[in-house]
């Protein structure tokens, strides 16, 4: 594919905590329009590798290309304003803080003027969260708290969308329906995303292209069909669940 | 700031020049008017203004040269660690790190006596050492042992438990008022005051333990804060008892199991023959205190292996889990306070009795302040950490007393204690810096399968109070 | 009131009539069920309904604002949860609980952990520290047994060899282990997991589900867990408790609730049904072997690829301002018109399957008469997706009555929802409603129906 246009390109990246070396020479990257997905087990480095996008941590050796430019020692607060948005492991909202004043947090690396809009596409997406709109943060269920961070993400207008996880903790309907809100905005608006799931048989459908990693190494890329496919993918992640 | 990763020394050069010469004009704008000029009375009490720009200078040159260097040798510095970390993968702890509390164990043991040998190899009499090392084993010795033991009591609540206790200085007065009172007022002995006035901190601090059960962080720090601040304004107002700001003296002295440190013929020098000195007093006390820190430090180490100790560190990660696990949190935050307060209470009996006088003045909130931040400096929890940073703190300033050929650069009314706090507060800073989780930043389990792994401090959280 | 729970001595937990209100939010409302003893109980819902809450209340974190809480210990011992708090209830009642968000004292080794979680009976044998301190024998034996109880637990969960790294270290999974084993180390007779799959791999849960009959197994322990993954519920629960907004909605055998109408429109949409379906087809089928169904999910997943992902999709940079288009955005408007191709529109079928976010042959600018019908009425058509079918042309039930295959495909691209058309005879339902409505004028229809 045209690699040179990708938006997003990784190339060699190593990343280590402390003297743990987490990601070695990992080389991936999304065109932009793409749903890329990245598969593998627990503890593999995939969130490592979406952390290290925005330079927490930092990568040790190896280039970070966004658009052109190298963010790979670029501040993280900068990194975000380039319109890259995630929605992190482990939620992170802001727990003090309203549903309405989380989703304002998220938008405010735009003008608020397209606030009520990105507003009213994120309640339609997760209804739950206009009933919830004046609850703090903290008080929302933890099924609440991953849409409100899936929400908080889409109201920064990103271009470049990293999911980590997004079905940890939803009900499957509404599983359902993140994946057809990613489809839907990445059909309409052409937005790019990054996405890190457990689930590999949602995530494959849904993407175009994905990379298996394990053991902080890239270990097969391929289109999402050729890994669904593929025997040793389905022996490894697809399998063993549904016995 | 797009660092790119030019490694061509013109490039470097420029920068460090650029930013020496920020560091400098910063240095200038700061430190223009607060060092650059200086205002005197003269003789008919008028204001006089004189500047010092040589003074200024220094430090202007000062902070851009170290800027400069520090930007200049940058690249280098990274270099060498990367090689390092390529090197050290899995570095054992040496020798020396692994034997260091035996061999500080042995220096604090024989401490006194070496200073002795020194200092009369040096005057070349015996009893002229012995008077010499009088300043030693006290103001070096004794004092810092004090703030170890202190500190150590003190990391019970905060390194352990992690409930960050901001009036810890209180049960420290608690302890040497009841000394104080109780053995000028009833005449009891040290060695029945000792405890007894262990006993009285810890309810003292099982008191304060109730009301901020339910606190957590910042709310916990406050309340305690106020707790010291409320325990300090009693004993300055409740003049009947304590005398106020006068204070109460003419504390009687620690004895050695009844035998009195006095001139007398009952003395101690005296049953053993040896020439009058008030220097074994001190040497005693010496023992006396390292005995107590010590006692605080065995305490410490059994009790981490203990299920308690364990609850305590468990209640610092998480206590929520821990009430899940049917823990007690109640009760186990009580016994840290408790404890914690106890040795507090020990040390504040023994500066009584060192003293012989205590008023309020030595129970100030800046006292709570040090000996936190001595607990801080050494990572919570680190034994040896935080003993290092109390010699540091305290032996510090001690030694910033002694450099008299200061005056002699600076002029002689140059008192260089005067900068005590400006070198606390830089020294917290370059070490926090340097060490966010302090000297001692890893952690060692309580119990192990296979074998002892040392945690690293990322892992460990401080608490919530 | 008679509660509606039968006394009943095989339940080892007794949920009569609990709520739990936060101010003026009703988090439970009335809620009655049972877990058995030694039966594996699935608390599932969604999110929001309340599931963590229940648990808040048996484990005594929450009080409940009304309602009984009844643990009957083997021995027969009743407690009434409620009433307890939370440290007591782990240790008299014996109740053990994991968290959603995994609670490990990450800065502990993993063995601390464990022996953490054995704090009561070790506090006793040391004499409440003071013996243990002194060094009396009874502690260390104590201790030793504690040691050993940890190593047949990490030997269970299989992180023996990591037993002196700190918990923190562990990754995720490992780290959902741990918080089992540690809540196990506290002997528990009733255990309470919240999420215990919660971001495995299909590799893992399944690892999971071996450990858990194994727990049950060996330890007689009951179990009480509340889960979103359903290759979890519905392969080891014995009885499964559905809630939404905080009342019961459905209670039976995994096999009842899931066939369960309420339930699939609440929580479980279709697609999963659909795995179940085909797993217990490929079961029927004789084929033990799960590859068989593994394939056939993978062959319909990949034939669905080919349908909606287009190989060589044209790409551009899209410049961000005009990024984000919400697909709430009001209205079929000339901005979207050009992105869509020209030749759907214009009625030609897709052939290739090459469908953009399109709209059906048959699509309008505006519904007829500037009213659409109430296209809700067709079964599986929710408000959301009435929205959907309205933003691209799609508003009356002739509409979709006339729709042909490729017109279903498009349909079910922008929708994302796949055979369901088909399935659910949307078509067909149109057709009757379109007769109906043609039938009798819109406002007759309302008083008239009934």
């Amino acid at each position: 594919m045209s690699e040179n246009k990708a938006l997003l390109r990784i190339e060699n990246v190593e990343t280590y905590y402390g003297n743990i070396r987490a990601l070695s020479g990992v080389t991936v990257h999304a065109n932009p329009g793409e749903i890329v997905t990245l598969i593998g087990a627990n503890g593999a480095g995939k969130s490592t590798l979406m952390m290290t996008i925005f330079g927490m941590p930092r990568a040790r050796t190896g280039r970070i290309i966004f658009d052109g430019k190298d963010i790979t020692q670029m501040p993280t607060h900068e990194i975000a304003r380039l319109r890259i948005a995630q929605s992190p492991e482990g939620r992170r909202i802001f727990p003090r803080m309203t549903v309405q004043e989380n989703l304002q947090m998220g938008a405010s690396l735009d003008n608020l003027q397209h606030f009520d809009e990105d507003s009213r596409m994120v309640f339609d997406l997760f209804p739950r969260l206009k009933e919830r709109i004046n609850q703090r943060g903290g008080t929302l269920s933890g099924g609440e708290q991953q849409m409100l961070a899936i929400g908080r993400a889409l109201m920064a207008r990103p271009r470049l969308l990293l999911l980590d996880e997004p079905s940890l903790g939803l009900a499957p309907l509404i599983i359902k329906h993140i994946f057809e809100a990613i489809k839907a905005l990445n059909k309409n608006t052409g937005l790019t995303v990054f996405l890190v799931e457990q689930n590999a048989f949602g995530a494959l459908k849904l993407a175009d292209r994905g990379y298996v990693m394990v053991n902080g190494i890239v270990t097969m890329s391929g289109s999402s069909a050729d890994l669904l496919a593929d025997p040793e993918v389905r022996a490894a992640y697809l399998e063993g669940g549904r016995h | 700031m797009a660092v790119t990763q030019t490694t061509e020394p013109d490039s470097v050069l420029a920068k460090a020049l650029k930013e020496g010469l920020i560091a400098g004009a910063l240095a200038l704008g700061l430190f223009c008017l607060v060092v650059g000029f200086r205002t005197e009375q003269n003789i008919r009490n008028e204001l006089i203004l004189t500047h010092r720009w040589g003074l200024l200078t220094i430090f202007v040159l000062g902070a851009a040269i170290l800027r400069f260097v520090i930007t200049y040798t940058a690249p280098l510095r990274a270099e060498r660690k990367k090689i390092k970390r390529a090197v050290a993968v899995a570095k054992e702890p040496s020798a020396f790190r692994r034997s260091f509390p035996k061999i500080g164990l042995g220096l604090l043991l024989l401490y006194p006596l070496l200073v002795i040998l020194i200092l009369s190899a040096y005057q070349g009499s015996m009893m002229g050492g012995l008077q010499a090392s009088l300043k030693y084993v006290d103001n070096f010795g004794i004092q810092i042992l004090i703030y170890v033991m202190l500190a150590w009591g003190l990391n019970i609540v905060v390194g352990l438990a992690g409930l960050l206790d901001l009036g810890y200085v209180a049960f420290y007065a608690v302890g040497a008022y009841s000394y104080a009172l109780l053995s000028t007022h009833f005449g009891f002995s040290f060695w029945l005051l000792l405890p007894m006035a262990g006993i009285f901190a810890a309810t003292w601090g099982v008191i304060l333990g109730f009301p901020v059960l339910r606190l957590r962080g910042d709310y916990l720090a406050i309340v305690t804060l106020a707790f010291g601040e409320i325990i300090r304004l009693i004993l300055i107002n409740w003049t009947a008892v304590t005398k106020g700001t006068f204070g109460i003296s003419g504390i009687a002295k620690a004895t050695l199991f009844g035998i009195p440190f006095t001139p007398g013929p009952t003395g101690f020098a005296a049953l053993l023959g040896l020439p009058n000195s008030g220097v074994y007093y001190k040497i005693f006390l010496y023992y006396l205190i390292l005995g107590l820190a010590l006692l605080t430090a065995w305490v410490t180490i059994r009790l981490r292996r203990m299920p308690i100790g364990r609850a305590w560190e468990a209640l610092r990660e998480d206590e929520i889990a821990c009430r899940s696990l049917g823990i007690n949190t109640t009760t186990t935050k009580l016994t840290a306070f408790a404890t914690g307060a106890m040795f507090g209470g020990f040390a504040g009996s023994f500066f009584a009795a060192r003293q012989g006088f205590v008023s309020p003045e030595s129970f100030v909130f800046l006292e709570s302040a040090i000996i936190l931040a001595m607990v801080v400096l050494g990572g919570m929890g680190s034994l040896v950490g935080i003993a290092i940073a109390a010699a540091v703190m305290i032996g510090g300033t001690e030694l910033l007393r002694e450099l008299e050929f200061l005056k002699l650069i600076f002029g002689p009314d140059f008192t260089p204690e005067l900068y005590r706090m400006l070198l606390f507060g830089l020294a917290m800073i370059v070490v926090m810096v340097w060490k966010p989780r302090g000297f001692a930043g890893s952690r060692e389990p309580s119990a192990f399968l296979h074998e002892r792994k040392m945690i690293s401090g990322e892992f460990t959280k401080e608490g919530h109070g | 009131m008679i509660s509606e729970v039968q006394k009943n001595a095989s339940a080892i937990l007794r949920v009569e009539r609990l709520s739990m209100k936060f101010g003026g939010l009703i988090a439970i409302n009335d809620l009655n069920f049972e877990a058995k003893r030694g039966a594996i109980t699935a608390l599932i819902g969604p999110n929001g309904a309340g599931k963590t809450t229940v648990f808040n209340c048996i484990t005594g974190f929450y009080k409940p604002t009304e309602g009984m809480l009844t643990l009957t210990r083997q021995n027969g011992e009743e407690y009434l949860l409620e009433r307890m708090s939370d440290h007591v209830i782990t240790k008299r009642a014996k109740v053990a609980r994991t968290f959603q968000n995994i609670r490990l004292f990450s800065g502990l080794t993993v063995l601390e952990n464990l022996l953490v979680a054995q704090h009561n009976p070790l506090m006793l044998s040391s004499g409440f520290t003071i013996l243990g301190l002194l060094g009396f024998p009874t502690y260390r034996k104590a201790a030793a047994d504690a040691i050993e109880k940890a190593r047949f637990w990490l030997e269970k969960i299989n992180l023996v060899n990591r037993a002196d790294d700190p918990a923190g270290d562990l990754p995720y999974g490992a780290q959902r282990r741990l918080e089992i084993a540690r809540a196990m180390c506290t002997e528990p007779e009733l255990l309470c997991l919240d999420e215990p799959a919660a971001g495995l791999n299909a590799r893992e849960s399944a690892d999971l589900n071996k450990l858990l009959l194994d727990i049950r197994a060996e330890t007689g322990t009951s179990i009480l867990l509340i889960e979103h993954d359903m290759s979890v519920v519905m392969e080891i629960s014995d009885h499964v408790v559905v809630l939404e907004y905080g009342t019961k909605i459905s209670d039976g055998t995994p096999d009842t609730v899931k066939n369960d109408p309420k339930v699939i429109a609440a929580y479980l949409g279709v697609e999963d049904e659909e795995v179940v379906e085909l797993i217990e087809k490929a079961e029927e089928a004789g084929v033990d072997d799960i590859t068989a169904a593994v394939d056939l999910l993978s062959t319909e997943a990949l034939h669905e690829i080919e349908e909606t992902h287009p190989d060589a999709k044209p790409v551009e940079l899209i410049p961000a301002s005009t990024l984000v288009e919400t697909p709430a955005a009001k209205a079929p408007s000339a901005r979207k018109a050009p992105a869509k191709p020209a030749s759907s529109k214009a009625g030609a079928p897709a052939k290739t399957g090459v469908i953009k976010a399109g709209a059906t042959s048959n699509a309008l600018a505006e519904p007829r008469g500037g009213k659409p019908d109430p296209l809700i009425l067709i079964k599986g058509i929710g408000p959301v997706n009435e929205r959907k079918l309205n933003e691209h042309g799609i508003f009356h039930f002739d509409q979709i009555a006339a729709w042909k295959k490729a017109d279903v495909i498009a349909a079910e691209a922008y929708l994302a929802f796949d055979g369901r058309i088909a399935r659910e005879d949307w078509i067909g339902q149109a057709k009757k409603l379109a007769k109906e409505s043609q039938a009798k004028p819109a406002p007759k229809k309302t008083g008239g129906a009934k």
